[in-house]
């Protein structure tokens, strides 16, 4: 192997080291406490004026940066997507209301 | 869904129907104090053409500090350090991925039940203290997410875009399946088992999150029901207080919250197992960008993989002096057979000293020490399995994202 490998030296003496495997000890003694807290809501909106179909159409199932964190992608793909929301996981997003969420997507996130 | 709402939990969000969903829409934002996680500190994922920059939250109940990718239902990414630090991931830094936003916040232990139904002679409701009672069941395994490291494809394609961190390891103590499905007594004919948890689809028409088994699988002796990770209960957004555990299989099938286990006389087509969670039936899951018309599976076996965890891309080094590496590497579905090194592209290769075994479905550590010389460098990490299966040179890619098992490497410089 190569250029700087040459003394390659195999490390034998750091098993171990540094390096924590905790032991389990869950069973017979195992108790339960009952939980009840909070979980962010994550209210962020999306910008602009062409901004209103996707506000009023996306944000009951998912926080706005499902949307914000995807990479800049086909018109095509954005269509699939907004599709799939409808057909396969029931979005009920009014016919009229689909091109503006993709012309929406395809501002903010297009990649043609 | 059909199951009625039993005592025992809360779901905080309403269910929408079409007809009052826009009406709906309006309460629920009202019924939701807002809370904003402190986004002082950023973190760059590095995806390729950018984009790759989140917020580290400490938002989350039970979390520390965790990569976001998505509030609501929360996706949270495993920062990568915490891979150094151990090959059991902490329970609070355990990454989390959910389908549907109505998780329940309020879950009581006392009264919680675990049902099991369908094709079996005996319907079954368990307590947490019934489960407990059973013969103990403990195994360390990797559960990672079927699409963990999506963000790196190229070209990208929509979805979570997760750096590497949607994986992590525990030691996880509870049941086995095999034994609670004895218990109730699988009916001759018994084909498939279906597994669902307490979280439910904000909208009532969509698809209830289902995974199903074979009966076999099901029936392996591995495949368990956790009520403990790393020795404590679990996190709530880490499925308190039941998970399935499915060792060496993508997170998909590692059902939250578990409550609901259907013995099926015959194959599961819901929407889970038959349109979503589906790979290419080719070699690492692969098509072209554009292909379409091949066939497909329900994705399944976890593929090998390792990671350099000391040290970073743009790391400078001191050059002709000791230098330790070290990493983590995993094996799919089986053990790992060896983990090496090539800082010639590929062109040869160099043993590391694997570390001490958790079980063949763990993360294992390897490290090695090198004496760089002065210059740039590119190091790449190859896990070989068990099985004899190696990690690929070549990016394969399908249009989910899925099953990422490329050789990873790092480049730094030494001075």
């Amino acid at each position: 192997m190569s250029r700087f490998l040459a003394p390659l030296v195999l490390a034998t003496i750091i098993v171990g080291v540094g390096f924590s495997v905790s032991t389990a000890a869950a069973p017979a003694s195992m108790h339960f406490n009952s939980l009840s807290l909070d979980l962010p809501f994550g209210d962020r909106m999306f910008d602009g004026p062409d901004a209103d179909a996707i506000n009023n159409n996306c944000l009951a199932c998912h926080s706005a940066g499902m949307v914000l964190n995807q990479p800049k992608l086909p018109r095509k793909v954005w269509e699939a997507e907004v599709e799939k929301m409808r057909a396969a996981y029931k979005a009920p997003v009014a016919e009229e209301d689909v091109k503006a969420i993709v012309d929406y997507l395809t501002r903010i996130k297009g990649s043609d | 869904m059909s199951t009625p709402q039993a005592p025992g939990w809360q779901t905080p969000a309403l269910h929408l129907s079409r007809r009052n969903f826009v009406a709906a829409m309006g309460a629920a934002g009202l019924l939701f104090l807002p809370k904003h996680a402190a986004a002082d500190e950023m973190i760059d994922l590095g995806l390729p053409g950018g984009g790759g920059e989140r917020p580290v939250t400490t938002a989350f109940p039970q979390k520390g500090k965790m990569i976001l990718q998505r509030t609501r239902p929360p996706l949270l990414e495993t920062p990568f350090e915490v891979f150094d630090q151990g090959v059991l991931t902490p329970n609070d830094r355990f990454f989390v991925r959910w389908h549907w936003a109505n998780i329940p916040t309020q879950v009581d232990a006392g009264s919680f039940r675990l049902n099991i139904r369908g094709h079996v002679n005996a319907t079954l409701s368990l307590s947490l203290a019934d489960l407990v009672a059973m013969p103990t069941f403990e195994i360390v395994a990797v559960n990672q997410c079927s699409g963990n490291s999506r963000g790196l494809y190229v070209p990208r394609v929509p979805g979570a875009q997760w750096g590497n961190g949607a994986m992590s390891n525990a030691r996880w103590t509870g049941v086995r399946l095999k034994d609670v499905l004895d218990r109730a007594g699988v009916k001759a004919g018994a084909i498939s088992v279906r597994f669902s948890g307490l979280d439910e689809q904000v909208i009532e028409e969509a698809p209830h999150f289902m995974k199903s088994l074979s009966l076999d699988h099901a029936r392996d002796g591995e495949a368990m029901i956790a009520y403990a990770m790393n020795g404590e209960q679990l996190p709530l957004v880490n499925g308190f207080p039941l998970r399935l555990i499915v060792p060496g299989w993508y997170s998909t099938y590692w059902v939250k919250m578990l409550n609901d286990i259907e013995v099926l006389d015959g194959p599961d087509d819901n929407f889970w197992m038959a349109k979503a969670y589906v790979i290419p039936d080719t070699p690492f899951a692969a098509v072209k960008p554009g292909e379409t018309g091949y066939k497909t599976v329900p994705i399944n076996r976890m593929l090998p993989r390792s990671f350099v965890t000391n040290l970073k891309s743009g790391a400078r080094v001191k050059a002709n002096a000791p230098l330790t590496l070290r990493g983590i590497a995993f094996g799919g579905d089986t053990g790992i057979n060896k983990v090496d090194l090539s800082s010639d592209g590929g062109a040869t290769w160099s043993p590391t000293q694997l570390e001490s075994d958790e079980g063949k479905y763990s993360f294992r550590r390897w490290e090695t020490s090198i004496s760089p010389t002065p210059g740039d460098h590119q190091i790449l990490v190859r896990c070989t399995n068990s099985n004899g299966e190696v990690q690929p040179m070549q990016t394969y890619w399908n249009p989910s994202g899925f099953m990422r098992n490329v050789i990873e490497s790092i480049s730094f410089s030494a001075a």
